[in-house]
């Protein structure tokens, strides 16, 4: 690979980063002045559309189309959304971002809520992390004294105001539309789309959720230029015209059973096994891995063999998990038992339903319920068939639930049991000599309340 | 039966006022004065929630129906004075996170989700925390701890039991 030096992670280790004065010592609000001074909201719109970014959260959609498809001439109020609640098991890219260079958020958000003549931004900041919320706070304050924010900006009529917003603990405000919800003050229930929030939002007003991290690449495409942001990556695949292309530097968080876990900025495209021996330092202990998450916990489980998978927006589904989604790598080694990770991840998803969709509601708990059973030694083979069988009815894909909630819960349980199937059945046949082959309907153990 | 004190303080509508500005409606209005509430009683009784909703022009319901959407807001008591989360999602269960969990319901003597029998401590498992290059974590208030084992996850229990045993309980 060819050196790379980070760009969004420039200010990770400086002393001083998280201030106006470093950041503009690096030559942040420098662009957004110059395009203050005489560009025009489409121009930037253009400008990242170009570069071909795609959103950071999880989704990869294209950023500057999402842009366009706000209405042409409202009349506003137009409301932008950045989406802080970070909560996909894994991922810590958006915290280290709002703790170290809070500026280089804030200058990204100023640039997109320029291009999408949004005068309000609430950017929704997750409960757990009240050290970005006092960074990214100190950093608003020090954007209005010095003119970035506020009334008529350097003279250029545009007005913005930037406002925090704190949830509450729960997985689903991540989810766009129940971000919005929850904005709105009402429990945080997804919207059915359409309406997308391009059309009615927040306020029931045209309104664009982004992701923190996007908002760092939208101030360094402005700093570096398009043909900077394309040239890192991988380019789109010309056998493929519905392939846009995984263009530009990207976060990695590495946790788990590695020797160095940490935010690690890598262009899109590199392999999950290049990230844990290179800068992780190897799996832990001197261990082999069993298995990893390419993108937090909703987008399934890559083998050992398939570690060689490229991270971009393409590259995990074609080892069939989900997609990058968060580009959070998990790490598990060799002695984990592939039970118990299944366990954790239907634990997380049976807590974090949030019991709007009954396929979801419902499906996450039987499934850590029947979990629950084989863990405790009482599991049988005909669990897996019907665990395979929640996994393939439940989410925006089969078309059963509202929001991808449920396809993120079924993503692991499908991969886990489809690529360690083996393993699954060792376990249950040994810890069940007796009951393994029944197949009549059992009762749920009771259980330790999970909620 | 006496006359019900009033909850809300005048503190703290004046903090909830001075966000308004901040929203088109005041429904909006609705998480930021929990938390308000929240963070000075460490807990929202119902009686709170109704007097929540008349400042907002809303009915007790509507505040109830977001309220009780997020785990988060506590209304039997108050939580403990060290609110401690310990992470048990998968990265910090890979690395000793229900363990750690467990050692410090143990010396608490309390399920997780229960508060200690003098007051000092409320301790609950979280779903990620956010902080998995420092696992397994916890969020204690406002701090992160980092990096836990079993052993340090007490001694943390003892200095907050400690510290609290020397400072006075408010005079209420």
């Amino acid at each position: 690979m060819q050196p790379f030096s980070p760009v969004l992670l420039e200010a990770v280790g400086l002393p001083t980063g998280h201030t106006l004065a470093s950041y503009k010592s690096r030559g942040g609000y420098a662009p957004l002045e110059a395009i203050l001074g005489g560009k025009k909201p489409a121009d930037v719109v253009d400008m990242v559309k170009a570069s071909g970014l795609r959103g950071r959260g999880g989704a990869g959609f294209s950023t500057g189309l999402k842009w366009t498809f706000l209405p042409k001439d409202h009349p506003g109020p137009i409301y932008l959304c950045i989406n802080a609640d970070e909560s996909e098991p894994g991922t810590f890219n958006n915290r280290i971002l709002m703790e170290d260079d809070p500026h280089q958020v804030i200058e990204g958000t100023i640039l997109s809520a320029f291009a999408t003549r949004a005068s309000t931004a609430y950017i929704y900041l997750r409960y757990e992390y009240p050290h970005s919320w006092d960074r990214l706070q100190t950093a608003i304050d020090e954007a209005y004294t010095a003119g970035y924010l506020g009334k008529n900006l350097k003279g250029s009529g545009f007005s913005l105001d930037i406002y925090l917003h704190r949830g509450a603990a729960a997985y689903i405000c991540g989810e766009e539309t129940g971000l919005i919800e929850s904005l709105e003050g009402k429990r945080a229930w997804p919207r059915i789309k359409p309406p997308f929030p391009a059309v009615e939002g927040l306020f029931k007003k045209p309104t664009v959720v982004n992701n923190i991290e996007t908002m760092a690449c939208v101030a360094q495409i402005a700093r570096r230029g398009v043909d900077w942001f394309r040239s890192i990556g991988v380019p789109a695949d010309p056998n493929n015209p519905r392939d846009p292309g995984s263009y530009g530097p990207k976060l990695y968080c590495l946790s788990g059973h590695v020797e160095k876990p940490g935010c690690y900025e890598a262009p899109l495209g590199i392999t999950a096994r290049q990230l844990i021996d290179g800068p992780g330092g190897g799996v832990w202990k001197g261990r082999k891995a069993k298995a990893a998450i390419p993108g937090g916990i909703s987008m399934g489980l890559l083998t050992e063999a398939e570690l060689d998978t490229p991270l971009d927006f393409s590259g995990p589904g074609k080892a069939g998990c989900l997609g990058l989604g968060t580009a959070a790598v998990v790490v598990i080694d060799e002695t984990v038992s592939i039970v118990d990770f299944l366990h954790n991840s239907c634990r997380f998803f049976a807590h974090e339903s949030c019991g709007q969709c009954t396929p979801c509601r419902e499906g996450t708990s039987w499934s850590l319920q029947m979990l629950e059973r084989i863990k405790a030694g009482k599991g049988r083979l005909r669990d897996l068939d019907l665990l395979l069988e929640i996994g393939t009815s439940m989410g925006m894909m089969p078309g059963s639930t509202i929001c991808g909630l449920a396809d993120g819960a079924a993503w692991p349980i499908k991969n886990a049991i489809q690529k360690f199937r083996g393993e699954f059945e060792d376990y249950i046949r040994q810890t069940n000599p007796t009951g393994w082959m029944v197949t009549e309907p059992v009762s749920r153990l009771a259980i330790v309340a999970t909620h | 039966m006496i006359a019900a004190k009033r909850i809300l303080t005048t503190e703290m509508i004046q903090k909830i006022e001075a966000l308004a500005p901040r929203y088109p409606n005041r429904r909006a209005l609705t998480l930021p004065a929990l938390h308000i509430v929240n963070d000075e009683l460490r807990h929202v009784p119902l009686a709170a929630v109704v007097e929540v909703a008349a400042l907002l022009g809303l009915a007790p319901a509507d505040v109830q129906d977001t309220l009780s959407f997020y785990e988060f807001f506590h209304q039997d008591k108050p939580t403990g004075q060290v609110r401690a989360w310990v992470c048990r999602s998968i990265s910090c269960a890979l690395r000793g996170g229900e363990q750690v969990l467990q050692h410090l319901c143990h010396a608490a003597d309390i399920k997780p989700g229960g508060t200690s029998a003098d007051g000092a401590i409320t301790i609950e498992a979280a779903e990620c925390l956010g902080a998995c290059d420092f696992a397994p974590c916890m969020l204690a208030n406002k701090d992160l701890h980092k990096n836990l084992t079993p052993e340090s996850a007490v001694a943390f229990l003892q200095n907050i039991r400690q510290s609290i045993r020397s400072t006075p309980p408010h005079a209420h």
